[in-house]
């Protein structure tokens, strides 16, 4: 038993640039320098799916195998990544690919096996191991549509609410499922009905989880911490306003009246009028009082940073352990000050980090502190280790 | 490695659920190591089987007489009709052996998503044979997947008419978990601590 999360030992067979890869690992960070394209970043999405959900990449099963794009008559392979976690709760051996079963007979699904256990569905991955990535790819997480700040604050609450990850699913089974029968103009107002209940009941479960956490975030108090800016958060929609101002009964009966009432809207425009899906997660740099997309790139960068580790500290108090913190260059965007807090704070907190960049020299704060590869060509080099 | 007949003995094997190509293989061996043994009576029986099994017409279970032996037997009792998705479901209630009831089974759960509706599954019969007097309670039995429970929502919605008690299978049934994956002693036990709907 031990009061953090790691990765012990991962092993990949097929996955991306890895045709097999092994790595056996003590539970400080791990940095990973090398040039682009060497396969840094692929190793990272390897961890990310030991957790619920598609992974930093959000990848379709089959592109992540090796041999991506097959030609016409090459058989996609199936690909798998295994790992041994220690945890608060024990040790387990984890693993996820895509379904050789399923393969075969020419559907992708994705495998989860635990303690040498097939699961079904991705829950039972948040129960043993939780991931939070910043990637180059959210630099415009600010800027874009709200969808993917939805999904940046969800893998915030899957590490403390791990049942979290299978009630947006559900919802959003259901919220497919009612779009596609109002197109279809085929539902009965008795089938439409029970689907909706299934929104209403793990639509408002979903909003309160979320809004539970921005709660929990902003009560700990300690989103500025050193260098790093302080982030206000909150959530923008209607369910949100309700929540706030009704009791969850009235909640749940106003917003199933919302959607029987807009169905033929729906039908025309798809979506659903009132849910989940039409919230928003709004950030301000506290100090500037500027909102998190008037910031600059890097402030952007350090805010997100700043969520991260208060997200981090958060989960260390309430569940014995952090997340695993996939970083994937994002070193490389820190002055020297910053750096040095980050790697104080990754160590103070024994959480491991995952973290990639192509300079070796801007690690040098977790000399002796951190397990060093050096990536290229898909093969990893140990250079040294605590 | 081998001639046509026995691959395709092998090929068709493997597309058994739980049998990989890998165990097929090594199935098929074990039969051409004891042709009388094993190969032979399967043949046989996989033959009589085939010829003999039909759809119970009442239920919708998979067995070789019309009604099936759950509905033909006078020893269970005529009051209470458990509701499962599939036939599988049936067997591993019945594989529990705590429940003395009827059955029906769906043939599914309403899915938009795989375009299946209400009239693609056994629900009208369901009503029908809900609204005979001796019956008084039917058990929704449906997975606890997202449309296991929106099919048994809206089979609850579609039974108010009849007057009949509906319940659900007690908490301790996982959430997405299906029934063939559960113990004996969990089934059972969610079958004793049901709750009215
Ligand atoms: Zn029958």
């Amino acid at each position: 038993m031990t009061n953090r999360l790691a990765v012990s030992r991962i092993q990949l067979s097929e996955f991306r640039c890895y045709e097999s890869l092994r790595l056996s690992l003590n539970s400080t960070s791990v940095v990973l320098t090398g040039p682009n394209g060497a396969g840094k970043t692929n190793l990272l999405e390897a961890v990310s799916l030991l957790s619920p959900g598609g992974g930093l990449r959000r990848a379709k099963l089959g592109e992540i195998a090796r041999n991506f794009p097959a030609n016409p008559d090459g058989e996609t392979r199936a690909w798998a990544v295994s790992a041994d976690l220690e945890t608060p709760d024990g040790a387990f051996q984890v693993g996820s690919g895509l379904d050789p079963a399923a393969l075969a007979q020419g559907r992708e699904r994705r495998a989860v096996r635990i303690d040498g256990e097939t699961k079904r569905g991705q829950a039972s991955l948040g129960r043993v191991c939780a991931a939070v990535w910043l990637t180059p790819q959210m630099d415009r997480l600010f800027l874009d549509g709200p969808s993917a700040r939805r999904r940046f604050l969800d893998r915030l609450v899957y590490g403390l609410d791990p049942e979290h990850s299978s009630r947006v699913a559900a919802y959003e089974h259901s919220l497919r499922s009612r779009a596609k029968l109002l197109k279809e103009g085929k539902g009965d107002d008795k089938w439409l009905a029970s689907i909706e209940d299934s929104m209403v009941r793990h639509g408002i479960a979903v909003a309160v989880a979320r809004a539970d956490l921005l709660a929990r975030l902003s009560r700990a108090g300690t989103m500025a911490v050193g260098p790093f800016p302080a982030a206000r958060m909150a959530l923008a929609g209607d369910l949100e306003n309700w929540l706030e101002n009704l009791p969850a009964v009235e909640v749940e009966d106003k917003m199933r009246a919302a959607l029987r009432d807009g169905r033929s809207r729906d039908g025309a425009y798809g979506g659903a009028i009132v849910g989940p899906q039409r919230s928003d997660l709004l950030v301000w740099h506290d100090a500037k009082g500027q909102s998190a997309d008037q910031c600059s790139t890097g402030e952007q960068k350090a805010l997100l940073l700043a969520i991260i580790m208060a997200n981090t500290r958060l989960q260390t108090k309430a569940r014995g352990a952090g997340p695993l913190l996939l970083l994937d260059e994002v070193v490389a965007h820190l002055d020297a000050e910053r750096r040095k807090h980050l790697f104080d704070e990754i160590v103070a907190l024994g959480v491991q980090a995952w973290m990639t960049g192509t300079d070796r020299a801007l690690f040098e704060g977790l000399d002796g502190r951190a397990q060093f590869f050096r990536v290229e060509d898909a093969t990893l080099t140990l250079e040294t280790t605590p | 490695m081998t001639g046509r007949e026995i691959e395709n003995l092998i090929k068709l094997l493997s597309r058994l659920p739980g049998l990989g190509p890998r165990s097929a293989r090594r199935a098929v061996l074990q039969m051409l190591k004891k042709p009388e043994m094993l190969m032979l009576p399967l043949a046989d029986s996989l033959r009589a089987t085939a010829d003999a099994m039909t759809t119970c017409s009442n239920c919708g279970n998979i067995d070789v007489t019309d009604p099936c032996h759950i509905c033909a037997d006078y020893n269970r009792g005529p009051d209470i009709i458990c509701v499962v998705e599939e036939v599988q479901d049936l067997w591993a209630l019945e594989r529990g052996a705590s429940f003395k009831g009827q059955y029906h089974v769906l043939g599914g759960t309403l899915s938009p998503l795989d375009g299946v509706g209400p009239d693609d599954l056994k629900i009208d019969q369901l009503i029908n044979r809900a609204r005979a007097d001796e019956v008084t309670e039917v058990i929704l039995a449906t997975n606890a997947t997202v449309d296991g429970q929106t099919t048994a929502h809206y089979i609850t919605e579609r039974l108010i008419e009849t007057g009949v008690k509906v319940t659900r299978l007690a908490h301790g049934v996982p959430v997405g978990g299906e029934l063939d994956y559960l113990d004996d002693g969990t089934l059972a036990a969610a079958l004793r601590s049901r709750s009215v709907v």
